[in-house]
């Protein structure tokens, strides 16, 4: 129990954090405490948990994305064109798409900071210009409306109405949420593929001399974040229903601290995906309070920020100082 | 070919037949031969040490044994039976030569059972199995007697013991030889008995270890045997019976050291730095001393001692609770090193590599970092003032260097301490505190250290020389305070105290 508590201090707080906010809201508006706010949370926050559990693997394997919500955008197009050739398609052909052109996207990071030793930062800021200039020329900044009715008809697998009369629905991009966050949560902490990341991101020359294939890590990790922006892309364009190309420009900084705040560490090495969920969860249900109770959208970003900075200080130092032992570490410096 | 020798080589050495033998190890960088035709041999179960100054050709013969590194045609590695021309790391691996690199090469987010059975999450992708992982872990730690919580992250541990999961992990491939390059550096006293200990126990067992360390004192108590390397090239082998340290360091670098006791009084000369009943809770308590000018008064004590807590006070980095303490009379209030600094005080951090300089940067950027305001000409940095300022200390400290624009890195361990020496020169400091000056230098490299250090005393400087080395105090400092869990426990004149009376009450 101790040594979870240690070793879980940064997903202990965020829990705690979650539940003060939540209780505060409850008292402050009189929607928050309801089922069906609970499960609107859910189908709200799929798409950003959904990029949050890719950005993840990148963060944990030591480098950073920019590019992935742009990423996302070219995806969304580039699906919405494809389906137009074959025809309209369906679920399956749209994720195998959407999926490929992710993985090819992510790919191209991997390649620029494998081959040509560029660090991630600079290599994604670039290919985040590039993504973004090329789809703003290429579209002229025209939004598609006209998607396949199978891609912007709401997708609801389970419904219920609840005593207090609120409908509770998990809806598709629920369910590829929880796919991706368990296939993720499978990758890093249950293969051997994953503890290669952790080790690459945690001591890149150690990992080195024990022969892990370098280059294969860093296509493995973009490529993963690729896939999960193409997946996220994809659902996010069904839950809009609409393909604006700016959509989610500007999203990577929001699911970046969100993973952060769930103990992600810039740097490579560290993260969960139970604390990447909370993060984004945290941020999601502070802005929907807000939104309860009224507040100017204006400052949502403000007040955001000030609980990203609230949560990081009580994850990083708080928590583990409240813990014995600390004192000791201090002294040795 | 090269079978029939083998086995005349298998008869003439009976009893202590080698498990490793090289010969013929040649090995060229760019045109710089870094080992010249040189023999090395490892029996079963020994501890055998490789002495040598930085640049010897320690490391790279290690590399060339664990197959880092390919040496010139012409080589012989024999094995365990086996004859090889060259190495190749998986083949080392295979056959049971480990290694245990200075940095360790460990992951300290993950937890110790991955590190120590690390080769399961290798080859073929597939699930991981924690289970046997773990087993694979408490096992080795039984091996060697150690018991650690083996799900808690490595970074939850001190140094001392990642030292031993790396031996753990060394002991997974069925080892026959380990080689531990350093392994010592950065343990105290105690721990590094500990892992003397765990040494013994290892060669005990059966497994070869093949000890690197600077620290000559250990290396004569835990080798049978000591290779010696000089410029890439043998010198010889020897036994560690009826060796002594002067002899090691001697054949080490070509050169003879008379060490004699430096000590001299200055009773006569105005208080510096009088400290009265300092404390800080947890890491010092009722620190009282006086260094006057041109005094070198030497603290000793384990790592841990509060040794270094007491210096980083003196230097304005840590707020004492109790007591006071005054600089030329002076009573000091630092509120940060700023202070200190202004005050006249410079400390040399005992982590030169990470703390006291800035490796990528400058010779010429690293020694005039604490003191800008020098160079300054009409309100900005004037290059002109940075180079003649740089250059007088180069020449005053006779620090080697190709240019002053070259990256601190290229130099030598002892060259780097002495520009740091001269960065906190460059201050005009009234009390210099140096903080294990001689951690990764050269013993060569050590007397030079210390013959500045004598001349800056001379000079009328204050100075107080940390170390965890008896015997660095014992002859260059003016007198020697013992140091133990915070307080000053002894009190000693190395003119009327015998060095081994002190030896043995620090290391009790």
């Amino acid at each position: 129990m101790h040594s979870l508590i240690r070793t879980h201090a940064t997903e202990i707080s965020l829990l705690g954090v979650i539940v003060v906010i939540s209780a505060v809201l409850s008292f402050a508006t009189a929607n928050f405490f309801s089922l069906g706010n609970a499960f609107d949370l859910l189908n709200i926050s799929s798409v950003n948990i959904i990029f949050a559990v890719g950005l993840l693997v990148v963060l944990i394997a030591g480098g950073i994305d920019i590019s992935f919500a742009v990423a996302a955008s070219v995806v969304q197009y580039g699906t919405a064109i494809a389906l137009g050739w074959i025809g309209g398609g369906g679920w399956l052909s749209g994720f195998v798409i959407a999926a490929s052109l992710g993985v090819l996207l992510g790919c191209v990071n991997a390649l620029l900071i494998h081959r040509f030793r560029i660090i991630s930062i600079v290599a994604t800021i670039a290919t985040f210009n590039i993504y973004f200039g090329l789809l703003m020329f290429f579209t002229r900044g025209v939004s598609i409306y006209d998607l396949p009715d199978w891609l912007t008809d709401r997708v609801i697998l389970f419904e219920r109405e609840m005593p207090d009369g609120t409908w509770i629905e998990i809806t598709l991009p629920v369910l590829v949420m929880i796919i991706c966050v368990v296939a993720t949560w499978t990758l890093i902490t249950r293969t051997t593929i994953g503890r290669q990341l952790f080790a690459f991101g945690d001591n890149p020359e150690g990992a080195r001399r024990f022969g892990i294939n370098i280059g294969a890590m860093q296509f493995i990790a973009f490529g993963w974040l690729g896939l999960m922006a193409g997946i996220g892309g994809l659902v996010q364009a069904h839950y809009a229903q609409e393909v604006v190309p700016n959509a989610l420009y500007g999203r990577e900084l929001d699911v970046l601290a969100a993973v952060v705040l769930g103990g992600a560490r810039l740097g490579g090495g560290k993260g969960t995906v139970l604390g990447c969920v909370l993060g984004v969860l945290l941020i999601s249900i502070t802005q929907n309070g807000l939104n309860l109770m009224g507040v100017s959208p204006f400052a949502f970003k403000m007040i955001i920020g000030a609980i990203i900075l609230i949560a990081i200080t009580l994850s990083n130092t708080r928590l583990e100082r409240l813990l014995p032992f600390a004192g000791w570490k201090g002294t040795r410096r | 070919m090269g079978h029939g020798s083998m086995h005349q080589s298998a008869s003439a050495a009976r009893t202590d037949q080698p498990l490793l033998s090289l010969r013929n190890i040649n090995m060229t960088f760019g045109g710089v031969k870094a080992l010249k035709n040189v023999t090395f041999e490892v029996r079963p179960g020994e501890v055998h040490c490789l002495a040598g100054e930085n640049g010897s050709g320690k490391s790279t013969l290690i590399k060339v044994i664990t197959g880092v590194y390919r040496p010139a045609e012409g080589a012989i590695i024999e094995y365990d039976g086996d004859v090889y021309p060259h190495m190749s790391p998986v083949t080392a691996q295979e056959r049971g030569i480990q290694v245990i690199w200075q940095d360790l090469a460990l992951f300290p987010e993950m937890s110790v059972a991955e590190n120590i059975a690390f080769h399961e999450v290798l080859g073929r992708p597939r699930l991981v199995d924690y289970s046997r992982m773990r087993q694979i872990a408490i096992e080795a730690l039984s091996r060697l007697g150690i018991t650690l919580d083996v799900d808690l992250p490595l970074k939850e541990y001190a140094i001392a013991q990642r030292q031993i999961v790396a031996i753990a992990r060394a002991l997974v491939g069925e080892a026959k030889v380990v080689f531990m390059d350093e392994p010592t550096a950065s343990l105290t006293q105690s721990e590094t008995d500990y892992l003397l200990e765990i040494v013994r126990g290892l060669s005990a067992s059966g497994v070869a270890v093949v000890f690197v360390s600077h620290r000559l004192a250990e290396v004569l108590e835990i080798s049978s045997r000591i290779t010696v390397l000089r410029d890439g090239a043998l010198v010889g082998v020897y036994p560690a019976d009826g060796m002594t340290q002067s002899k090691i360091t001697e054949l080490m670098t070509g050169k003879t050291f008379d060490q004699h006791v430096r000590a001299r009084a200055k009773d006569d000369q105005p208080v510096v730095l009088d400290v009265r009943g300092l404390g800080s809770p947890g890491q010092f308590e009722d620190v009282s001393l006086t260094v006057r000018r041109g005094e070198t008064v030497g603290i000793t004590g384990l790592l841990g001692a509060g040794r270094s807590e007491l210096a980083l006070a003196l230097f304005g980095m840590l707020k004492p609770t109790s007591g006071t303490f005054s600089i030329d009379g002076r009573e000091a209030r630092f509120a940060s090193n700023r202070d200190a600094i202004k005050a006249g005080v410079a400390y040399l951090s005992e982590d030169r590599l990470s703390l006291g300089l800035i490796q990528p940067q400058s010779i010429a950027d690293n020694l005039v970092i604490a003191s800008l305001h020098k160079i300054l000409s009409g309100g900005l940095l004037s290059d002109d003032r940075k180079r003649s300022l740089v250059a007088r200390w180069i020449a005053d400290l006779g620090v080697k260097i190709g240019h002053q624009a070259d990256a601190i890195s290229t130099l030598s361990g002892g060259n780097q301490q002495r520009v740091a020496i001269a960065k906190w020169l460059a201050t005009d400091p009234k009390l210099l505190i140096l903080d294990s000056p001689t951690v990764g230098v050269d013993v060569g490299a050590r007397a030079g250290i210390f013959d500045i250090v004598a001349k800056l005393a001379e000079s009328g400087l204050a100075i107080i020389l940390i170390s965890d080395e008896v015997p660095e105090v014992y002859f260059n400092a003016d007198r020697v305070l013992h140091m133990a869990q915070g307080r000053i426990v002894g009190i000693y004149d190395p003119h009327q105290t015998r060095l081994e009376e002190i030896e043995a009450a620090v290391y009790a």
